[in-house]
């Protein structure tokens, strides 16, 4: 099945945006960790993928497959790569102004009030205070937090404490919003509330959205794309276009075509390694 | 309901509030308040009809008959001004030095490998001894003292700014790092509030410590300070003043500790009564 894959992986395959100039562009990424005793793991294998503007484009892949490093490396945390990474045309080599990111943990400041938190990035990209602090306020409020501007994190939920994040991430008004399982510490009734959110949140803030995440249904659910990533070494096996009309309410779980297309990245996942995956619903 | 009713119903609620608060005061006091009676009772009797020696354990009412008079003359709040002094200024130096050297320490690798070897000589090394080769440098003033202070208190602000700053949690750094921030605003922003619970334990510790320095300082040479004072009363073998001045001693020590805690809600107002590391 390598061969087909591959192909399809290339620049100019299915790994295409549906319209528009891509607004991420990843071309033959490779990346190396270096172990100790001298060895050498390939994380990432030639990596190709483009990202339209306003596209929200999900990676799946089982469990250390490397998706967490492309998502670091389009977050600039992680700078030596081989490969060309760029973001609205710029080569990508370090952080960049353009990306907002959204991690596993919400990992606000503790110190900070909600409002505060949301504010940071202001405060350290030098924005203008006034109208990041109301910008700030529009932000809270579009993810359902209107009132909560003065608690502390330690006084709200894991749900609440990840849509501070996400307000975090949208502040300085980047181009991309990374997310890297951002809801996987939460509870499953709480997640797939998080998940009609957020669909909301990338439909109204006009971003093109960038979701890693193990869970096959949830990528569906949000996605106009989902890569496929196998692992060792990380590869995008398989591009698949979801073709499911917009809003997409919870109820989508029993149409059919929602369970086509997740059974079909199911079965592309079992293929390469079927003990990594949860086995229902994720 | 009338507005009299009212005003009743809440006088009655509050009188209610009022009592309960009083029984919780009184459960948490009790046995502390009881024991110390108790010891203090018995040591009463024991020196007026037991035959204890009173140059050996003199009774607690002479100690506290010398309190008084100490205060009365003004001779115990002026030595003590001294060493309240001495010991505040070692305070401060101590937890500016120790949380700069220890933020240096674990912001430039090549310093911790060059100073970590002395660092472990210096801290192994009791800094009393030092005492009288302090007072041969700064001479019988308060500065010597101080420096002995200073020296004492220094190294648990130091090892817990090390420890706290190591602490900070890698999620929290991403978040400033994929901004592109500043090494002086991720120090600023993150690492050092991160730290500030592991920074209090060590300067809840360094706060005793400043005491212990400044009165090892006194004996081993000093004009002034309460260290000054224990020295004469024992050379006169008036016990009873030794005594009464160590209560004072000990109750400094209680209120700078408890003015670190209040000091410690107030700024870790996010972070829980116990975070940090437990105080030595």
């Amino acid at each position: 099945m390598t061969a087909i894959d591959d192909r399809r992986a290339q620049p100019g395959g299915l790994n295409q945006p549906r319209d528009g100039t891509p607004l991420i562009a990843v071309r033959e990424l490779s990346k190396v960790y270096p172990m100790a005793k001298g060895e050498r793991v390939q994380a990432l294998s030639r990596i190709n993928m483009e990202i339209g503007q306003g596209e929200f484009v999900s990676l799946v892949g089982p469990s250390g497959c490397g998706k967490t490093t492309v998502l670091r490396i389009l977050a600039g945390l992680i700078a030596d790569y081989t490969g060309d990474v760029s973001v609205s045309g710029k080569s990508l080599h370090g952080p960049s102004r353009e990306v907002g990111v959204v991690f596993q943990d919400a990992n606000l400041m503790p110190w900070r009030t909600a409002l505060a938190n949301v504010l940071l990035p202001a405060e350290v990209l030098g924005l203008n205070r006034k109208q990041a602090r109301a910008r700030a306020q529009e932000l809270l409020s579009m993810v359902g937090l209107e009132g909560f501007e003065r608690k502390l994190p330690g006084e709200l939920s894991g749900g609440m404490r990840q849509r501070v994040a996400i307000a975090r991430a949208l502040i300085h008004d980047p181009a991309v919003l990374l997310l890297d399982e951002p809801f996987g510490a939460l509870d499953a009734m709480t997640r797939d509330t998080m998940n009609v959110e957020l669909a909301a949140i990338a439909a109204r803030s006009k971003k093109t959205v960038f979701l890693i995440t193990h869970s096959i249904a949830e990528a569906v659910f949000l996605s106009d794309r989902v890569l496929v990533m196998s692992s060792r070494p990380g590869r995008i096996v398989e591009v698949i276009p979801v073709q499911l009309p917009r809003p997409r309410g919870l109820d989508i779980i029993v149409d059919l075509g929602f369970a086509a297309t997740v059974l079909r990245i199911r079965r592309l996942l079992d293929g390469d390694t079927a003990s990594a995956l949860p086995s229902i619903a994720h | 309901m009338s507005r009299e009713a009212r005003g009743m119903m809440s006088r009655e609620a509050r009188r209610l509030r009022l009592k309960r608060a009083a029984r919780r005061c009184f459960a948490a006091l009790w046995p502390p308040l009881a024991f110390g009676a108790l010891v203090l009772g018995g040591w009463e009797a024991g020196a007026r009809w037991g035959g204890l020696d009173p140059m050996m354990l003199p009774a607690p009412s002479e100690i506290a008959e010398q309190f008084q008079l100490g205060f009365a003359s003004g001779l115990y709040p002026q030595h003590l001004g001294v060493t309240l002094l001495q010991a505040m200024i070692g305070f401060g130096i101590a937890i500016c030095a120790g949380v700069g050297i220890g933020a240096l320490i674990s912001a430039v690798p090549l310093v911790e490998r060059t100073l970590n070897p002395f660092l472990i000589a210096f801290e192994a090394m009791p800094k009393i001894a030092m005492a009288p080769l302090v007072i041969v440098w700064f001479g019988y003033g308060i500065w010597s003292k101080v420096v002995l202070a200073a020296a004492i208190a220094f190294f648990p602000v130091l090892v817990s700014t090390i420890l706290g700053l190591r602490a900070c949690e890698p999620g929290r750094l991403d978040v400033l790092r994929c901004l592109g921030a500043s090494r002086a605003q991720v120090f600023r922003l993150v690492r050092l509030p991160s730290a500030l619970p592991f920074i209090f334990s060590g300067i809840n510790v360094a706060v005793v410590f400043v005491l212990l320095g400044a009165i090892v300082g006194e004996f081993v040479g000093a004009k002034a300070g309460l260290g000054t004072l224990i020295l004469a009363a024992n050379e006169n073998l008036e016990t009873a003043r030794v005594f009464s001045i160590l209560a004072l001693l000990a109750g400094m020590g209680m209120l700078l500790h408890f003015g670190v805690t209040a000091l410690r809600q107030r700024l870790l107002f996010w972070a829980g009564p116990q975070a940090g590391p437990p105080t030595a």
